[in-house]
């Protein structure tokens, strides 16, 4: 991270700008028959971590491609920086990084070409491109990796290359389009890592993500989309305590028996039955699961945990994010 | 400029395609040399086989002006303009289709401050100097063999960029409705005919005269006829026409890409 130099007073005062970084009215994108994106509003502030969070096919990427200028919007307002991405759309990608959903790396270039050569694109020179690819590798642990090709680097080495990528003109904004997806746990904390680091120094953070945890471990506030709409909106925390209880106790009781066993358990609190287990909604999941035995009911296993986002998505669509 | 064409370059570029020109020399020095001196060849064999080979069986044919002269020089200009309107037409479609689609190669230009406008003057831009190249080449074939008989054969080299300018502008413009590898199919099958019979391997003159027409409409037999008038540097009012056709053809050419700009790099 060292060098990536953002002087820290610079920071302190960039977090509590109120001014938004990205402004939405109505943003609408249709596909044909398809509304991908239907009639959203949002507003992101400066040095904010902000999610949009939904399943596949919710229309999180559409927004995305929107605010950066490279799909345009059927109706509605955007403004980035206070500027509309289809009218100055290379204006506001200069301050802009992209962190896409699949990686689209030059496979024609190597690792540090390809940070020299994207760092072209923004009309940036080489005496500032050269010392910053060799900081940008550092951060990304590919120091070893710099004359390799792209397609000899893993999963993960080419996924941190990507975001090193994207930092290459020290944006204001970075859009992360599922940054983990297919990283293995380990992969993934070092990215949050290191994207927490970005946040430190001030960087708006605009993830999208169906992965709840990482939802709760980067995100100030959130939206929620199903079906390109808002279905909810909030902090974390908030969102938990709105829409669902302090604890929820998992019980399965065998595919078969987990749907009969419904009207017995329903005073003890809200249900959700899924297809492997039944998802009771309370405030104390161990005095739950004393009543449950009491009745005489013998779940295969039972789970006590804290409510999470995930229960928070069920709640309001009825179904799981990841199918 | 009007305040809306300033707008409209102001939303699709950002003056930098320099940057998509240095990125595509930085690839010509990674890659194998062997990659790009084999598209320099498919003329040189067609030229040895049926200039040479064939060509022993025809002797000496009428050439512009009327005067004779042998098989070999007489497709070898023609053989020069179909490559270059080979090689512009590879990179404008099938290049051009491969890397927005698969490579995604432009979703990747396109988030930095790049406009579509620099990507597609970049792309094009590194299309004619693999033209150039291989004009270059071909043309020093060509007169290796001594099958140029006048200075003016120097002039084919950049009139193969100009028609490569008139195919790869077109054919951007083309690749913009094409969604699948099928319908990139469709261009191949448009090509080959128009190489087969544009007057490249035999005078248009054995066509009954309503196909006579038909081929002078097309864009390969003005190129074809306009190598050969250049080859051995005889000039008729019918070289300014061939010469016009293509620099129309460019033009429009390029104002067709550019209205489509838009619809092919951003959904």
């Amino acid at each position: 991270m060292r060098g990536l130099s953002r002087s820290a007073l610079s920071v302190a005062v960039d977090k509590v700008s109120r001014v938004p970084v990205i402004e939405a009215r109505d943003l609408t994108k249709v596909y044909g028959e398809l509304r991908a994106v239907d009639a959203i509003s949002f507003e992101v502030a400066s040095g904010e971590s902000f999610g949009l969070l939904g399943p596949n096919g919710a229309g999180k990427s559409t927004t995305m491609r929107m605010i950066g200028g490279t799909s345009l919007r059927t109706s509605g307002t955007l403004l980035v920086n206070g500027l509309d991405p289809e009218v100055n759309g290379p204006e506001v990608r200069a301050n802009l990084g992209v962190v896409p959903q699949t990686d689209n790396l030059d496979g024609e270039l190597r690792a540090r070409e390809n940070l020299v050569m994207y760092g072209r694109y923004f009309g940036l020179p080489y005496s500032y491109l050269n010392p910053k690819a060799d900081e940008l590798l550092a951060f990304a642990q590919l120091t070893e990796k710099a004359g390799e090709k792209v397609d000899n680097l893993s999963g993960g080495m080419k996924r941190r290359l990507t975001i090193a990528r994207a930092l290459v003109n020290e944006p204001r904004v970075l859009l992360l389009d599922e940054p983990t997806t297919g990283l293995d746990p380990q992969a993934r904390h070092i990215l949050w890592d290191r994207l927490f680091r970005l946040k430190e120094q001030g960087v708006t953070l605009i993830v999208t993500t169906h992965f709840m945890d990482e939802a709760e471990q980067l995100c100030d506030r959130l939206i929620v989309i199903d079906h390109g709409r808002i279905v909810a909106e909030g902090s974390p925390p908030t969102l938990i305590r709105q829409y669902a209880t302090r604890e929820v106790l998992e019980l399965r009781f065998g595919s078969e028996r987990n749907g009969t066993l419904v009207d017995q358990l329903r005073d003890l609190g809200r249900l959700e039955v899924l297809p492997d287990r039944v998802l009771l909604y309370t405030d104390d999941g161990e005095a739950a699961l004393a009543a449950v035995h009491h009745r005489g009911l013998v779940p295969v296993t039972s789970l006590v945990r804290r409510s999470s986002l995930e229960d928070v998505f069920l709640r309001l669509t009825g179904r799981s994010l990841i199918d | 400029m009007s305040i809306e064409q300033r707008s409209w370059v102001a939303a699709n570029s950002s003056g930098n395609a320099r940057a998509v020109i240095e990125r595509g020399f930085k690839v010509i020095r990674n890659q194998n040399w062997i990659v790009i001196v084999s598209g320099f060849f498919e003329p040189v064999f067609y030229l040895l086989a049926m200039g040479f080979g064939l060509g022993q069986l025809i002797g000496e044919v009428t050439g512009p002006g009327g005067r004779p002269i042998p098989y070999a020089a007489f497709i070898a200009p023609a053989l020069l303009a179909t490559s270059a309107m080979n090689g512009a037409i590879y990179d404008s479609t099938w290049n051009v289709f491969f890397k927005l689609r698969f490579a995604k190669l432009y979703q990747g230009m396109l988030a930095t401050s790049l406009g579509p406008l620099d990507v597609a003057i970049g792309e094009i831009f590194m299309a004619l100097f693999r033209g150039f190249l291989y004009a270059l080449g071909f043309t020093a074939v060509i007169a290796l063999l001594g099958l140029a008989t006048s200075w003016w054969a120097l002039a084919m080299i950049p009139v193969a960029l100009l028609i490569a300018l008139g195919f790869a502008a077109l054919g951007m413009a083309i690749t913009s409705y094409f969604t699948t590898f099928q319908q990139m199919d469709w261009i191949n099958i448009a090509l080959l005919p128009m190489f087969m019979f544009s007057a490249t391997l035999f005078p248009i003159s054995v066509f009954p005269e309503p196909v006579q027409w038909f081929v002078m409409a097309l864009p390969l037999w003005h190129g074809v006829e306009l190598m050969r008038q250049l080859s051995v540097g005889h000039f008729e009012a019918s070289t300014a026409v061939h010469l016009g056709y293509f620099v129309i053809m460019s033009l429009a050419g390029i104002a067709f890409t550019t209205r489509r700009l838009r619809s092919l790099f951003l959904r």
